[in-house]
């Protein structure tokens, strides 16, 4: 005799069950909170703000529409050149990322023995567990006049280049290198072994095979790197204002007017914003972002 | 159209002005709105907000203050002028240690009221002459701020590469300078005023009389000088600690700098001067909000750290020249103190133009020009560094 089990009590489950329309909703309140809530509208004020007037006087923001603090980024030279300088070295920031992540994912995911390669891993990305200053202030340290790089080159006669745009390169390099290199490294590990063997038995040496069958399979992986790598120094100013000596970046110009000039700072913060959404749009062009 | 309907009416005034001989000697007016001033103290309400510079609020001089009035005092440290400006407008802080670059502001802006002297035993004959009846915060007459503490812009100078002290300011600002690469330089807009100080030296043709009242000729002057600068420039500092390190570590020579922080660096071969020039300084003030509901707490504080211990002990935790110079005298510590930061040397801080806000009507008396205001300040220096 086996008495019929009752079914055990589950109330949300069964009220849940019969509505499908609530079920998506308590599925989508919280990203949806965030996303329209704090991150469109925060947007979305932004760029308003960037229409407002200030009064002169009392740096207060006056609500109205101008589109002078855009057509200022245009017209004044500072402005402008500002602006191609940080995308120039956002863009400078990425190619080193790439050229620095291709050999060594290569070197990690095919040639090196696995506690080599979990050696690597865990350097590459213990950085980012150090403080954004500590880090930036460990390069200040390294490429002063009297620092750890002007003392191991002077047997060779070379010094370094001291506080400007190459060592802002290079900080924000070391700062993003672990978004590009994880992803390159993941993607390169990835291929087939046998697609080594069949370009070598094809007659392709180390380089061609690198250039014709590496790099277009692991395009994605650079483009998703890249967004990161290029994004995050377009947004950057304290590394120009630790090791970048006179060097001027567009977030320099927004730190400079947020308590003065709010309309300026809001429109200056669109420059990375449109930089950003251009870059997406070209790697659409490629399609490599329907590979991702 | 309308400005052919004011000319009239404008030169009459400007005539009439002349005709009473006031344009160029008499006392400076500014419009400034009508902040009712307190006629006497109450009860003590219990709390006092304070937006301050670091090392301005201390449990030291805090808690027998709270012990005394019952006023819990919450502190908010400010890392620069504008940032000040910009809390003090919230409306949530009763009072303010702003420089005055940003003291004006807060004046002429009402964000800030006179104060009734009377109320305040402690600002007595012992506040140093030269902190007293200063533009930046005493207008049309009626004093708005109690002064702190002040320290100058000094050129501070590797003294075992430049082998001597150098006499001028030129080894800054001049393309052939020999360091060139290896200078730096405060980076603000205020710092124009220090080019303003190098041109009324050098041109005087420019007919600067005050560092803060240029006119439109007069910052492009200035701005160009800045311009030959950031050529010669090796690094802008505003952070302390990368100012320090850039000295030495070797990356900079000669530049912009303050006692304290030539202190800090604690280098025997740093040293510090005061070029023929002269130079511009901070002078700190109490400034009490237009809108606070605290003002006998206020008022109190202001009352309290104006003695010359109090007072001495934000100076010497600051590191700048205390205002209350009574406190020089208390031992040989705070002697030798106001020896190093100057604080009684009244002959030193004639050559310093103390920071103040330039706005548009000019602060050196001139009424028939429009000066330049601090946003055109601000928009200059973002061309300077390009």
């Amino acid at each position: 005799m086996s008495a019929i089990q009752k079914a055990p009590q589950r109330p949300v489950s069964t009220y849940l069950h019969k509505r499908p329309n609530v079920r998506l909703i308590a599925l989508l309140a919280l990203p949806m909170t965030w996303l329209i809530g704090v991150y469109i509208i925060s947007l979305a004020l932004l760029l308003v703000t960037a229409l407002w007037f200030i009064d002169p006087f009392t740096s207060k923001v006056i609500p109205g529409f101008t589109l002078d603090n855009f057509i200022n980024i245009f017209t004044v030279p500072a402005y402008f050149s500002t602006a191609i300088r940080t995308l120039a070295i956002a863009l400078a920031v990425t190619l080193v990322c790439i050229l620095f992540a291709i050999p060594l994912g290569i070197f990690m995911a095919k040639i090196a023995r696995p506690w080599v390669r979990n050696l690597l891993a865990v350097a590459i990305t213990l950085p980012l567990w150090a403080g954004y200053l500590v880090k930036l202030l460990a390069m200040r340290l390294t490429f002063t006049e009297q620092g750890l790089f002007n003392w191991l080159m002077e047997p060779f006669g070379i010094t370094g280049p001291g506080f400007g745009i190459p060592v802002t390169v290079l900080t924000l390099a070391y700062l993003w290198f672990p978004y590009m290199a994880l992803p390159v490294f993941t993607a390169i590990r990835q291929l087939p072994h046998n697609l080594f063997d069949a370009s070598a038995d094809l007659g392709a040496k180390g380089w061609p095979t690198v250039f014709r069958m590496v790099l277009p399979l692991i395009t994605p992986a650079i483009i998703a790197g890249s967004v990161f790598t290029f994004s995050l120094s377009l947004g950057d100013y304290l590394a120009a204002k630790f090791v970048g000596g006179s060097t001027q970046m567009i977030g320099s110009i927004i730190a400079s007017n947020i308590n003065l000039n709010p309309p300026v700072a809001a429109a200056f913060s669109m420059v990375p914003i449109a930089f950003v959404v251009m870059y997406l749009v070209i790697a659409r062009r490629t399609g490599s972002l329907e590979r991702m | 159209m309308r400005r052919s309907k004011l000319a009239f009416p404008a030169l009459l005034a400007a005539s009439a002005l002349a005709l009473s001989g006031c344009a160029a000697t008499g006392e400076l007016t500014l419009t400034v709105p009508d902040v009712p001033m307190k006629t006497e103290l109450g009860a003590f309400e219990g709390e006092l907000n304070i937006v301050n510079w670091s090392g301005f609020v201390d449990p030291k001089w805090v808690d027998p203050f709270t012990a005394e009035t019952g006023c819990v005092v919450n502190s908010r440290v400010a890392g620069t002028s504008d940032e000040m400006v910009t809390l003090m407008r919230t409306g949530e802080y009763d009072l303010v240690s702003a420089s005055g670059d940003a003291a004006l502001r807060l004046i002429v802006g009402g964000d800030v009221q006179p104060l009734n002297m009377e109320l305040i035993p402690n600002f007595s004959d012992e506040i140093a002459e030269g902190m007293k009846g200063q533009i930046y915060d005493v207008v049309n007459g009626k004093p708005y701020g109690v002064p702190i503490g002040r320290g100058a812009n000094l050129l501070q100078y590797n003294e075992t590469v430049t082998g001597s002290a150098p006499e001028s300011w030129d080894v800054v600002w001049e393309s052939d300078s020999p360091y060139a690469g290896k200078i730096t330089a405060y980076d603000a807009p205020i710092y124009i005023a220090d080019a303003a100080v190098y041109l009324m030296y050098h041109k005087p043709e420019l007919e600067i009389k005050n560092p803060y009242a240029l006119d439109e000729t007069q910052l492009a002057a200035a701005v160009d000088l800045l311009k030959q600068q950031n050529a010669i420039i090796g690094e802008y500092w505003s952070d302390p600690v990368a100012q320090i390190t850039s000295f030495v570590g070797g990356n900079t020579v000669v530049g912009t700098s303050w006692e304290i922080l030539k202190k800090f660096a604690a280098q025997d071969n740093l040293k510090t001067t005061l070029p023929v020039e002269g130079s511009t300084g901070w002078y700190d003030t109490w400034l009490i909000s237009s809108t606070t509901p605290n003002s006998n707490c206020a008022y109190a504080w202001i009352d309290y750290t104006s003695q010359a211990s109090v007072n001495g002990a934000i100076a010497m935790n600051f590191g700048m020249a205390p205002a209350n110079i009574a406190f020089c005298a208390t031992d040989a510590d705070t002697q030798a103190h106001c020896d190093q930061f100057a604080a009684e040397d009244e002959a030193f801080w004639d050559q310093v133009w103390p920071w103040t806000t330039p706005i548009e009507e000019c602060v050196d008396g001139r009424t028939e020009v429009t000066c330049t205001s601090f946003q055109d300040w601000t928009n200059a220096w973002v061309t300077v560094k390009g």
